[in-house]
């Protein structure tokens, strides 16, 4: 039974944690994808799943239904998120600055086909496109996940990252021009 | 001929073009950009390869078991007319807090002081998580690139107004119980988030600077982060230490 058709949002407005407990079974496999693939790191998509959802039941009383129960989400994830990429890729400078012996991992992929093995080839194109979307910034990244695999418009998006409609067009075609960069050498090879 | 930009390509392939019949017609007829906007399209269809793991049908019900029991004592505050007292009751609590802070001086009895124990730490960790999150948005503030046009600080504008409510609290009940070390940061950490709160959501450059020269110029974020630090210390120490050499924050 869809939770939101089904007054869940109501009834756990009104404190009916029952209710709050339906919502967060239907929404957190979305809510585990979307932060994967912001933080592309499984322990920081847990925690942001579990925030998020403390925060939706913080927040609920500021809920405006004109907007849909899973977008309202995604918004609160989308925030939260990008407050973890920021912190951790300020730690993660900081660590590289002490071990300059560092690779970076994208410099560690050659750019052509290392030989007939398209399985071995196949994950070395994953691991491109993960490098890839690593090189993103966090507000491009944010932008270019909810966009592109999330399916919300430009506008929308605009809206839950409170960044307007323009800015984010803009940070998704920088985010579009760097992919284009990285990835065109590989692009349709995978199977 | 003009050709159609990258920009008009992307739009296109996402279906956000105002424009979009006369870029069908356009690429229908013009070889260069029916070639571009491909390249476009399997860089984009790659992108889809990423892998992301799989979480199996029971995950839902794992996510409420973690915070479900979280969730249990903020429901308690929304029942009631939280508004009047969750402010009173936050500031009872924080008294507690602090006063036990204070008892140190005094010999008390055991039963007390262990409640008293058990009543910090569960404070010191909503102050503990209170200074953690406030030290995050300043330090994003004060390490902000100094770049050309406007920077987006939506994010930090939010939190500073989430964070508000939580530091008038702490900060009024600290002033209240005598603790005027931790009043103090409290009260200069409230003249910057309500500073940060009331900002636009994009900053000039020179509103950036001002913002900055508020959090440096009361050396606010060293402050919060040895206040954070000092709270951090308190919560992990085995409450048998605390109770042979207790401090103050």
């Amino acid at each position: 039974m869809d939770a939101e058709a089904g007054g869940a949002v109501e009834r756990a407005r009104s404190g009916d944690s029952e209710a709050f407990r339906l919502l967060v079974e239907q929404h957190s496999r979305a809510i585990f994808r979307l932060a994967f693939r912001m933080t592309g790191n499984e322990q920081d998509a847990e925690d942001v799943v579990q925030e998020t959802f403390l925060r939706a039941y913080r927040q609920l009383s500021r809920y405006e239904a004109r907007s849909s129960f899973s977008t309202w989400l995604y918004r609160i994830a989308s925030n939260y998120a990008l407050d973890l990429i920021r912190t951790r890729r300020r730690h993660e400078e900081k660590r590289q600055r002490g071990n300059s012996e560092d690779r970076d991992i994208l410099q560690s992929i050659p750019e052509s086909s290392p030989g007939p093995d398209r399985i071995f080839y196949g994950s070395q194109v994953k691991d491109r496109v993960n490098a890839a979307l690593n090189q993103l910034s966090a507000q491009e990244r944010t932008a270019f996940v909810l966009r592109h695999f999330e399916g919300l418009s430009i506008a929308e998006i605009g809206e839950a990252l409170g960044t307007g409609t323009n800015a984010t067009k803009h940070s998704i075609f920088r985010a579009v021009q760097k992919l284009r960069r990285s990835l065109q050498p590989v692009a349709g090879t995978t199977t | 001929m003009i050709h159609l930009s990258e920009e008009q390509l992307m739009l296109f392939y996402y279906g956000e073009s105002a424009e979009a019949s006369g870029i069908e017609k356009h690429l229908a007829g013009c070889e260069q950009c029916r070639a571009e906007f491909r390249a476009l399209q399997l860089v984009l269809n790659t992108v889809d390869s990423a892998p992301v793991p799989e979480r199996g049908a029971g995950y839902g019900e794992a996510v409420w078991r973690r915070i479900g029991g979280q969730l249990g004592t903020r429901r308690r505050r929304r029942v009631f007319t939280w508004w009047i007292w969750a402010p009173t009751t936050a500031v009872l609590v924080l008294a507690a807090f602090l006063a036990g802070r204070l008892s140190h001086r005094y010999e008390t009895a055991q039963t007390a002081a262990n409640q008293q124990q058990v009543r910090e730490r569960i404070l010191l960790v909503a102050v503990g998580d209170h200074l953690e999150r406030s030290q995050m948005v300043l330090a994003e503030l004060s390490n902000a690139p100094d770049e050309k046009g406007k920077l987006d600080i939506s994010d930090e504008r939010q939190m500073a107004e989430e964070l508000l409510d939580d530091n008038r609290l702490y900060r009024q009940t600290a002033r209240t119980t005598g603790d005027t070390a931790v009043a103090s940061v409290l009260d200069d950490l409230e003249r910057v988030l309500i500073e940060i709160a009331h900002s636009p959501s994009e900053v000039s450059n020179e509103q950036l600077a001002e913002l900055q020269q508020q959090i440096e110029s009361r050396g606010l974020l060293f402050k919060v982060r040895v206040l954070g630090s000092r709270v951090r210390d308190e919560e992990s120490t085995p409450i048998s230490e605390k109770d042979k050499s207790r401090k103050k924050l």
